[in-house]
């Protein structure tokens, strides 16, 4: 069962919102609806967060993400639509209840960090408990347990005041993390921060939720860190859902115009995988081959190294244009001597970080899996850059070489092709 | 052609009778607040009195020291001697209990409807205009039906002094907790907060540097009034000022004047410092 399922959720602002709502149904436009006197927040959203999962939900400045995930613990009340969570219409909720789903279930961190200036950084982080009626000795316990847990240990007595930004948002982190609620809402928790603190919370938040398995709506403006951050996400745009999916869906297949110009601008460096830029390795080299075969399989596809794989595809290494031609002279019988470690990578590395290796390595860069050992292919430096240069986002890359093409796909067919 | 004669409306006659009316019935309620209240004013003016002067000019000067800092604790110090000096002692402690007896009713009446207000838009709506009308009718017509409900004295001018004076107490309490910044309030709400929770935890404490202000503005208005009170008995410094008025002693009117103004002074930095305190502390 999800942990947050939220079903054609509707807000519309303004004194008459049913009137809006009429509108809407009607299919009249945002801005008519606008010229009429209600506002559109969101409209007809639909999607669901797994527990334990990092929900990014994207879009620009008023595209209604920030009155979406306020709808989540009803800082915004709803028009129209229902919220569960853990299976519960917290749409239907009496005060009583709500009050309690917001202090023990649900904690939200704010863009602007939302500290209380006249408190301590302890009794701002420890101010969900103290709602709660917890005892100020318990309390000011657990909330140095959150401030250490976010890197704070030795501010505890400062006042936000004397913080820099992004240890101000630390502590808005602390606070949330306190009360302990399996629900995190991060509404652009990180946007008021210079790039490079910003990198650094969010490889911290990624640490956090593999420890902690929160659950997470994470709200953002930025591509670069939907797609870092997001198990899945969500685009948004004029209060709708424009697509959800994972991020390489969303790079790969975009739903729509709007999200391929978005998709434009993305530092895909950062994001794509060396999967992305796998290429077939559609001739490769066995051990038992003698020099004379590999030299000539190189020969023939104008090669400058070949990989050795064993039957199964077992990555061995690989071997050079200059080393066989080397044991072709010698008369060598068997190329086991040839066979040379490479720097293998993973198909989960990082573009940039394949870039590196690649700039350190003259030939091209086998990807193997880590648990099985299977070489899933190649990576080229024509292939990066074809990844790269060549939009995923202008449509579906049917040619070789390089698309993102799942690596069991790849497998499958550089083994079709050299058996 | 001659253009109809409308009858002039009755207003001054019928706020007479109104009044009237209420004297009537109401008096026996009104005075005996008077005789509580005068009576306290009494026993404080009676209890700072029985002190040395150099006793309560040092408990000022440590209070100043506490709240403001050394320079203010001095200059409160010099400045509070100087009326020893004058001879003007007696008259500063009767105006100051005025002065205390007064702000402390403002602030009584004002916080709390300050809050009101802030919270609901409806109460908001109702007091503003109640609050221009307490602020711009000329101070000395209070005095006048204050007479005959309260009867001549302190008690009076406090009634009056607190009229005019707790509009300031009420606006800035309303502006400092309508200007509590919008997503702080989000937080609030976000983890819980009952409304209770919400404004003793986080609207009051933020707009306390503002609330502050208009006490110290309550304060400033109510000193201002003292002269005003002394037309009906209030006696202290604005006793001084108004005898100097009826002999034409421009001397003595002066010297009563600067006491005031030295009075104010202390009374304005320590306050003052109070809500700025809190205010760096951020």
């Amino acid at each position: 069962m999800s942990k947050i399922r939220v079903e054609k959720l509707t807000k519309i602002f303004g004194s008459h919102p049913h009137e809006g709502l009429r509108m809407l149904d009607a299919g009249k436009s945002n801005q008519e609806i606008r010229a009429a006197g209600h506002a559109v927040g969101c409209a007809n959203v639909c999607f669901d967060v797994e527990e334990g999962e990092l929900l990014v939900v994207m879009g620009l400045s008023g595209s209604g993400k920030s009155t979406l995930i306020r709808c989540l613990n009803l800082l915004n009340s709803v028009t129209r639509g229902h919220v569960y969570v853990d299976g519960e219409d917290i749409t239907a909720y009496s005060t009583k209840q709500l009050l309690e789903y917001r202090r023990r279930k649900i904690s939200m961190v704010f863009q602007h960090f939302a500290l209380f200036p006249y408190r301590t950084i302890t009794d701002n982080a420890a101010y969900g408990l103290e709602v709660q009626g917890v005892n100020a000795d318990q309390r000011r316990q657990r909330a140095r347990e959150a401030l250490q847990l976010v890197g704070l240990k030795g501010w505890e007595d400062a006042y936000p005041g004397q913080l820099s930004g992004g240890m101000q948002q630390r502590v808005g982190l602390a606070r949330a993390l306190a009360v302990k609620s399996d629900i995190l809402l991060m509404d652009e928790a990180f946007s008021a921060l210079d790039p490079l603190i910003r990198r650094d919370m969010q490889h911290e938040l990624v640490q956090l939720q593999q420890r902690m398995k929160k659950t997470i709506v994470f709200i953002t403006h930025d591509l670069d860190e939907a797609l870092q951050l997001g198990d899945r996400i969500v685009l948004m745009k004029d209060g709708r859902v424009v697509q959800f999916g994972t991020p390489e869906d969303i790079l790969n297949n975009p739903a729509n115009a709007y999200v391929e110009r978005f998709v434009e601008h993305v530092d895909l460096s950062r994001v794509l995988t060396a999967r992305a830029a796998l290429t077939r390795a559609r001739v490769v080299a066995y051990p038992k081959d003698g020099p004379r075969t590999v030299l000539h399989k190189m020969n023939e596809e104008n090669f400058t190294s070949i990989i050795v794989v064993e039957r199964d595809y077992t990555f061995r290494g690989t071997i050079s244009l200059d080393a066989a031609e080397q044991a072709v002279r010698d008369g060598a019988r068997n190329i086991e001597g040839l066979i040379e470690r490479t720097p293998a990578i993973g198909p989960d590395t990082q573009l940039t970080k394949v870039i590196n290796a690649l700039a350190a390595w003259p030939y091209s860069l086998p990807v193997v899996d880590e648990t099985s050992g299977e070489c899933l292919g190649v990576v080229t430096r024509t292939g990066v850059i074809n990844v790269l240069a060549d939009n995923p986002a202008s449509g579906k890359q049917a040619d070789d070489p390089g698309p993102p093409a799942a690596a069991t796909h790849t497998a499958a067919v550089a083994r079709g092709v050299s058996a | 052609m001659t253009l109809p004669v409308i009858p002039k409306f009755p207003l001054a006659r019928l706020l007479d009778v109104g009044l009237n009316w209420l004297t009537l019935h109401l008096a026996f309620i009104t005075r005996a607040v008077a005789s509580v209240v005068g009576g306290i004013i009494d026993g404080i003016t009676a209890g700072l009195t029985w002190l040395p002067p150099w006793a309560l000019i040092v408990i000022v000067g440590l209070l100043a020291w506490r709240a403001a800092g050394r320079r203010v604790a001095i200059w409160s110090v010099l400045g509070l001697a100087f009326l020893w000096n004058l001879r003007l002692w007696d008259a500063t402690v009767s105006t100051f209990t005025l002065v205390l007896i007064s702000t402390l009713i403002a602030v009584g009446i004002g916080l709390p409807i300050g809050i009101a207000a802030a919270l609901s838009k409806r109460t908001g709506k109702v007091v503003m205009p109640v609050l221009d009308f307490m602020q711009t009718m000329p101070a000395f017509v209070y005095l006048i039906p204050a007479i005959p409900f309260f009867g001549l004295g302190a008690v009076s001018a406090s009634v009056a002094t607190v009229i005019f004076s707790t509009p300031p107490a009420i606006r800035l309490t309303i502006l400092g907790i309508n200007q509590v910044p919008h997503d702080l309030i989000e937080a609030a709400d976000a983890f819980g907060s009952t409304r209770r929770q919400k404004l003793f935890k986080v609207q009051l404490p933020m707009a306390l540097p503002t609330i502050m202000a208009g006490v110290n503005q309550t304060i400033m208005l109510a000193l201002s009034m003292v002269v005003i009170a002394a037309m009906i008995g209030a006696g202290g410094l604005g006793g001084e000022v108004w005898r100097a008025i009826q002999r034409l002693e421009p001397g003595k009117g002066f010297t009563a004047g600067i006491a005031i103004v030295i009075l104010a002074m202390v009374l304005d930095r320590i306050t003052q410092r109070i809500g700025r305190r809190k205010e760096v502390a951020r």
